[in-house]
């Protein structure tokens, strides 16, 4: 699989998740993705993004655009926060630490084609997403 | 340092300034020329009176209290700063180019000490020194109040935009549409929530249509505030119908998994428009000598 561009925008503030919206909304027009798809991975990425900042204190997304064989957006939210100590647990509808409705992390897995993710308690979390074409 | 020095200090800036008004405001004015002038943002004569105003205090002040700009005789000479600094953020001005409004006073006061101190290499020193600390910090006075005074006003301008964006309109009687524009964060959510309720009650309405074309993205976060919104309407006696559901959003909003409880969404505000009437027991009928 080629990478054809990589980039990173910072997601440290409330603010960076409306940058991030839009640096998604540009990328995936740019890559030709139907507008139902583009507002998944945007609503997506949103999510994922705020997650970064409430719970992760902070961190990055690194956008892939992949050409070869398939076309497609990837987006890996990165962060150094505390990490999630079950997984599958924090994956489950309606399961919230916080105050929101504890779908952003199911919903988003729903509405990409392949979702990824890595957290270990003390080791940060790193979600990464795809959207093909 | 006592006071005596102080006063003595002072005394000799006075000396400076004394006699020499004139040609320091003459190459003080010629100092701007450039980019901190900005001929397009201020009048010739109004940076003329605002000069001749900042020496002739700064001639009182120091010659009464030396040159500590902490001191509280320094007084008129922040709020003159104060006004400088806030008419040139409200103008347009860069914060250098506010900044420079003193700092461009130095190369002409450090002109009149050399003259005035040849030969006397220490005494020279010592002036330039109380002299540079003195402008130094006004200069730094005059940073502060130039980033204050922009916060204030994009805080002002932003609060002025929430309301400006969430305008409740009276579509018919008993039926209120409130279009949403723009992403639903918790402070704009909270100023929605009030003009709705406050609308609501005034105008005895029973049914409120949120229109969501607006709305760019609807994540769980404004989902979260939807429902709120649509709770409190409810609390207040009315039905609300939320309008501007593109099929994209309908479908993102089953994805996420969200239940939009019992609350009736329609693609258009037409289409909702047409409940509310049903709903409220309005109907029309074509007049059939017009068709
Ligand atoms: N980046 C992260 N770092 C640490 N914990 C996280 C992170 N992202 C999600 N979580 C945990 O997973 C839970 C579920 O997340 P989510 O499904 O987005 O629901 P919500 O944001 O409404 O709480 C969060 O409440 C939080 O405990
Ligand atoms: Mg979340």
């Amino acid at each position: 699989m080629a990478v054809v561009s990589t980039e990173n925008v910072p997601v440290k503030t409330e603010p960076d998740v409306v940058t991030v919206r839009r640096r998604v909304r540009e990328v995936s027009s740019q890559l030709g993705l139907s507008l139902v798809d583009q507002t998944k991975i945007i609503t997506a990425a949103s999510e994922l993004a705020r997650n970064t900042i409430i719970y992760g204190g902070g961190g990055s997304m690194q956008v892939q655009t992949l050409n070869g064989p398939r076309v497609g957006l990837r987006l890996t939210f990165e962060d150094n926060g505390p990490g999630i100590p079950d997984v599958d647990l924090a994956l489950r509808d309606g399961f919230t630490t916080g105050s929101g409705l504890g779908l952003g992390l199911g919903g988003s897995k729903r509405l990409v084609n392949e979702f990824e993710i890595f957290s270990k308690p003390g080791a940060g979390t790193r979600i990464t997403i795809t959207r093909w074409k | 340092m006592s006071e005596m020095q102080l006063n003595q200090k002072g005394a000799k800036l006075v000396d400076i300034l004394s006699g020499q008004e004139e040609r320091i405001l003459a190459e003080w004015m010629k100092e701007m020329t450039g980019s901190t002038r900005r001929g397009d943002l201020i009048k010739e004569s109004e940076l003329r009176a605002e000069c001749t105003q900042f020496l002739k205090l700064l001639k009182q002040t120091t010659e009464a209290a030396g040159t500590d700009f902490q001191s509280p005789s320094f007084g008129p000479m922040r709020e003159m700063l104060g006004d400088v600094s806030r008419g040139r953020a409200q103008k347009g001005f860069k914060p250098s180019e506010t900044a420079t409004f003193v700092f461009s006073l130095k190369r002409p006061l450090f002109d009149q000490i050399q003259t005035q101190y040849k030969g006397d290499t220490d005494a020279m020193a010592a002036e330039m020194w109380s002299l540079t600390e003195l402008l130094d910090a006004m200069g730094l006075y005059t940073m502060e109040v130039f980033q204050k005074s922009r916060e204030d006003m994009i805080r002002r301008q932003q609060e002025e935009l929430l309301e400006l964006s969430t305008p409740v309109v009276k579509l018919w009687d008993g039926i209120l549409a409130l279009p949403i524009i723009g992403t639903l964060d918790s402070a704009r959510t909270q100023v929605v929530m009030e003009s709705l309720l406050q609308a609501i009650v005034q105008t005895n309405s029973r049914m409120a249509i949120i229109d969501i074309t607006g709305v760019p993205t609807v994540d769980t976060v404004v989902a979260q505030h939807l429902l709120k919104t649509v709770t409190a309407a409810r609390l207040m006696g009315a039905d609300c119908i939320i309008s501007g559901v593109r099929p994209q959003i309908a479908q993102t909003i089953v994805h996420l998994g969200i239940n939009l409880l019992d609350v009736t969404t329609k693609a258009t505000l037409a289409a909702a428009f047409s409940v509310a009437l049903q709903r409220l027991g309005i109907s029309f009928v074509r007049d059939a000598a017009k068709s």
